[in-house]
């Protein structure tokens, strides 16, 4: 995956014979280290994916179009207003929250008129409507923004690790713990937990599914925000940037177990480890193929052990 | 013609039927009855080819059938309905018993004619062309019955074909289950409505907890203590006798 | 309905459409028709599977790529010739058609899933062709241009469009052909309900695999004649994600599960993109954010596509006061 490549290429500097790839224990450690930084990030958009998944039932497929589009939000913002990446999250996390809810809300629910397969038919509608429109707007030039930050960088004597990832990870678990806290102990928590469980009982007790389903599609996107702020300053945008996250998420959301926040953590972190590790032995195009090789083998050969419930 | 040999069904540590053994005589109707959640669905399950029992055997015809998926058993003649009912929702009434006929006549022309005489002998016929999804409940457990029997059966599973029916919608379709068998198919039937059952069957095996707990003729069963005391609770024999003994 | 009736109204639009190149002569016009048929076989081999079967792939490129790179490989590196590398594309898309189905369908993957995985098998052939040496590569692959009919190549446009209609009259037969069948009846049992199927003695994995084996081969039909008519390839083209979308969005904009949902809907897509890239100019994507609305659209309003919103519309025409009574769908037929 291309976040990860930046830290393959400084890797690679270091190869001495790069026919036999054996490389010293600090590349290797650098390389997992790198990994878990950058799994932070997709944790946090697999994150999205599972909450949405874990409530609503349903895969969004437009999660992908939606990341794009608030890394965009944060290069027009530095553009035009100069906010800094991690201002931005300041408006654009609410933003996006609201985003999220008026989708789901006005969107997806009505238009899908309840029925699963329509939920994924109108997903798909929208994330290939946000991608082209993106493209339409900001063509497919590929853009970065500059922050005198991008370069600096935290030194551990065996590994040197770039600040802004070190940052990313730290808002990761940080909004990781949030958003766990929030289920756990407010009432809006309750209310997403009972209608994840129980949909008809919770409508029973007065719990207003329809709001309770797009406050989830909120957070789902709200976290979406937060990774594009975290990202934009080391990572490029493009309009087909968040396709390349999107499956790298439904890749740890199955490996995690549909719906389990842990196992979006947990998985998220593994995931950007291997990508990592396997960049830095089988080269950029096959460590590519290994996101997806991993993806169809968990679902073809161990989809009950990994995931909680299929649809 | 069908045999039950020592089936147990475990759903990780709850056991839903546990050695359970029975027969089904061939032409005749069967009743088995019981609680909720005695395991009769489940019973109901393995012996169609829904779920594979964790011990035991099905036979049909001393042929062992356990490892068959159900299509398979559907076309060795055995047709099951649904307790809760699964009707093809996009389709109309007439496709939908057609597509039971087809296990018989490849011939699309073939099966749709099926389908209209067995609507005919269910009651269905001004439904033909209805969409299924627009039946009522009572529309919907025909059309389950209609759907087994167009793959012309030689044993049909009935489960709770008359549950959420009213007292007349039962007094209709009594009738026609009798049909069915006077025409040569033996029927299995799981029955929450005790009098019906009682009426139609001529051996009735009893379901608690999982396990057989009673069986004879209907009479017979009516009257067993052990059963008494499955459906109205512990002690609950004891009293009726004395309050018969009281009466009498 | 008699075989007559069933299979007239294909042989009149057909018809109707073979006149058309020679009315027709803009060069621009016939292009963009031909690239029409073309989608539209594509949109008719998923109707297949997903309108009939109710398993909805996102990742048909899959099949369309096999198809198209099949055609083009075995010209390019072995010298076959056009006609028989074409049938061999079919063969090699129904084959991995079947590879994929037998994977997941075994596997009991259906709704989401189903499209996950579809939509990852396309993504890794995409980045294999990509990668790969036989395949050109990133750079692609070129038919070397030899006019002869005898090559699959043809000196005018209209005939090329002619043969795309053949195919597509293919496809329409077909499609009515397992719609009248005991394999379509146990197909749309199967979208309906699979536990219900199974209990009426319908085998769903056997019925599944037929379907997109039948399914993955139309598509890759449709890839073949896409190398034949532009005689270039790469990655993106074949294994890219515009031809899975199109192929799922024309069927439902047209009507899904039903024989001239594709067609119409190919039609209806490729107009509606043309028309606004005329409209507002060259604008990159424009086209698609068209068609993303549209498939949005399409499953809010008229979930039985631009056919039956049709099909309503003339109901309701013709006898402005009764209600819609539908006839007996199987009326000709006495038992």
């Amino acid at each position: 995956m291309p976040f990860a490549s930046a830290a393959r290429a400084a890797g690679r500097e270091f190869i001495s014979n790069p026919v036999a790839p054996m490389f010293s224990p600090e590349i290797v450690a650098t390389a997992v280290l790198n990994g878990l930084l950058t799994g932070a990030v997709y944790a946090l958009v697999a994150l999205g994916l599972t909450l949405v998944y874990g409530v609503l039932h349903i895969i969004n497929f437009a999660h992908g179009a939606l990341l794009t589009a608030a890394m965009f939000a944060v290069l027009v913002l530095k553009l035009w207003l100069g906010l800094d990446p991690y201002v931005a999250m300041v408006p654009l996390v609410p933003l996006f929250f609201i985003i999220g809810y008026a989708l789901q809300r006005f969107v997806i629910g009505p238009a899908s008129h309840g029925n699963d397969a329509n939920i994924l038919l109108v997903t798909l509608g929208l994330s290939i409507l946000i991608e082209n429109l993106l493209l339409a707007i900001f063509r497919s030039d590929t853009r970065t923004i500059d922050v005198p930050y991008a370069f600096m960088s935290i030194d551990l004597d065996f590994a040197l690790l770039a600040l802004p990832r070190v940052i990313a990870f730290g808002v990761s678990v940080v909004v990781a713990a949030a958003l766990w806290a929030l289920l756990a102990l407010t009432d809006t928590g309750k209310a997403i937990r009972a209608v994840a469980k129980e949909k008809l009982g919770a409508a029973l007790v007065g719990i207003d599914v329809a709001h309770v389903y797009a406050v989830t599609f909120g957070l789902g996107t709200a976290c979406l925000a937060v990774a594009a702020c975290l990202l934009m300053p080391t990572f490029y945008v493009s309009p087909r940037a968040g396709g390349a996250f999107v499956f790298v998420a439904f890749t740890i959301v199955v490996l995690g177990g549909m719906g389990s926040i842990p196992g979006a953590l947990i998985g998220g972190l593994f995931i950007g480890v291997v990508e990592s590790l396997s960049g830095l032995y089988f080269g950029e195009s096959l460590g590519q193929i290994g996101i997806f090789a991993i993806f169809i083998a968990i679902l073809l050969f161990r989809p009950t052990g990994l995931f909680g419930a299929r649809a | 013609m069908l045999r039950v040999e020592h089936v147990t069904r475990r759903f990780g540590g709850l056991v839903a039927v546990n050695d359970v053994s029975l027969t089904v005589a061939p032409g005749r109707i069967t009743g088995l009855i019981g609680p909720n959640g005695a395991g009769k669905t489940t019973l109901f399950a393995v012996i169609a080819g829904f779920v594979a029992p964790s011990a035991g055997r099905v036979l049909l015809d001393d042929i062992d059938v356990t490892a068959e998926p159900p299509h398979r058993r559907a076309v060795r003649g055995i047709a099951r309905t649904f307790q809760v009912v699964q009707p093809f929702a996009g389709l109309t009434v007439r496709e939908n018993i057609a597509v039971g006929a087809h296990l018989r006549h490849r011939a699309r022309a073939e099966a749709l004619c099926r389908a209209e005489a067995i609507a005919a002998e269910v009651g269905l016929s001004a439904a033909l062309d209805e969409p299924a999804a627009g039946l009522t409940v009572a529309g919907r457990k025909r059309l389950e019955l209609a759907r087994a029997l167009a793959t012309e059966p030689r044993l049909l599973l009935l489960d709770e074909v008359l549950a959420g029916l009213n007292p007349s919608e039962i007094r209709d379709m009594i009738p026609v289950v009798r049909g069915l068998r006077d025409r040569g198919i033996t029927i299995l039937m799981v029955e929450h409505v005790m009098q019906a059952v009682m009426a139609l069957s001529e051996h009735i095996y009893v379901l608690a907890e999982g396990r057989l707990i009673a069986e004879g003729a209907p009479e017979t069963v009516a009257r067993d203590a052990r059963v008494i005391e499955a459906y109205l609770g512990h002690g609950a024999a004891a009293r009726l006798d004395r309050a018969r003994a009281g009466h009498g | 309905m008699s075989r007559v009736a069933a299979y007239l109204p294909i042989a009149a639009v057909v018809a109707l459409a073979a006149v058309v190149p020679l009315v027709v002569t803009s060069n621009t016009v016939i292009n963009f028709l031909v690239f029409t048929l073309i989608v539209a076989v594509a949109a008719q081999g998923w109707n297949l599977l997903g309108g009939y079967g109710g398993q909805y792939s996102f990742g048909h490129a899959a099949f369309f790529g096999t198809g198209a790179y099949v055609t083009a490989l075995l010209q390019t590196q072995a010298g076959w010739n056009p006609w028989a590398t074409v049938l061999l594309g079919i063969l090699a898309g129904a084959a991995v058609g079947a590879v994929i189905g037998f994977l997941s369908f075994r596997s009991g993957l259906r709704g989401s899933y189903f499209a996950l995985i579809t939509l990852a098998f396309a993504e890794v052939f995409r980045i294999l062709a990509n990668a790969a040496g036989i395949t050109g590569g990133a750079a692609g692959v070129l038919i070397r241009l030899d006019v002869r009919p005898e090559n699959f190549q043809f000196a005018s446009r209209g005939t090329f469009f002619w043969v795309g209609l053949a195919v597509v009259a293919i496809g329409l037969v077909l499609t009515r052909a397992i719609e009248r069948s005991r394999f379509g009846a146990h197909l749309v049992a199967v979208r309906e309900n699979e536990d219900a199927a199974r209990a009426l003695g319908v085998d769903p994995l056997r019925v599944k695999l037929l379907a997109i084996t039948l399914s993955a081969g139309l598509t890759a039909a449709s890839g073949g004649l896409y190398a034949q008519y532009f005689l270039f390839l790469d990655a993106g083209i074949a294994y890219g994600a515009w031809i899975s979308v199109e192929a799922l969005v024309a069927p439902i904009i047209g009507g899904i599960g039903t024989v001239f949902g594709p067609l119409v809907g190919a039609v209806v897509l490729q107009g509606l993109g043309h028309l606004t890239g005329h409209l507002a100019g060259e604008i990159p994507g424009i086209s698609l954010v068209v068609f993303g609305a549209l498939l949005i659209l399409a499953v809010a309003f008229a979930p039985d596509g631009a056919t039956g919103m049709a099909g309503r519309l003339w109901r309701r025409w013709r006898r402005p006061a009764t209600p819609t009574t539908t006839p007996t769908a199987t009326g000709g037929e006495r038992c």
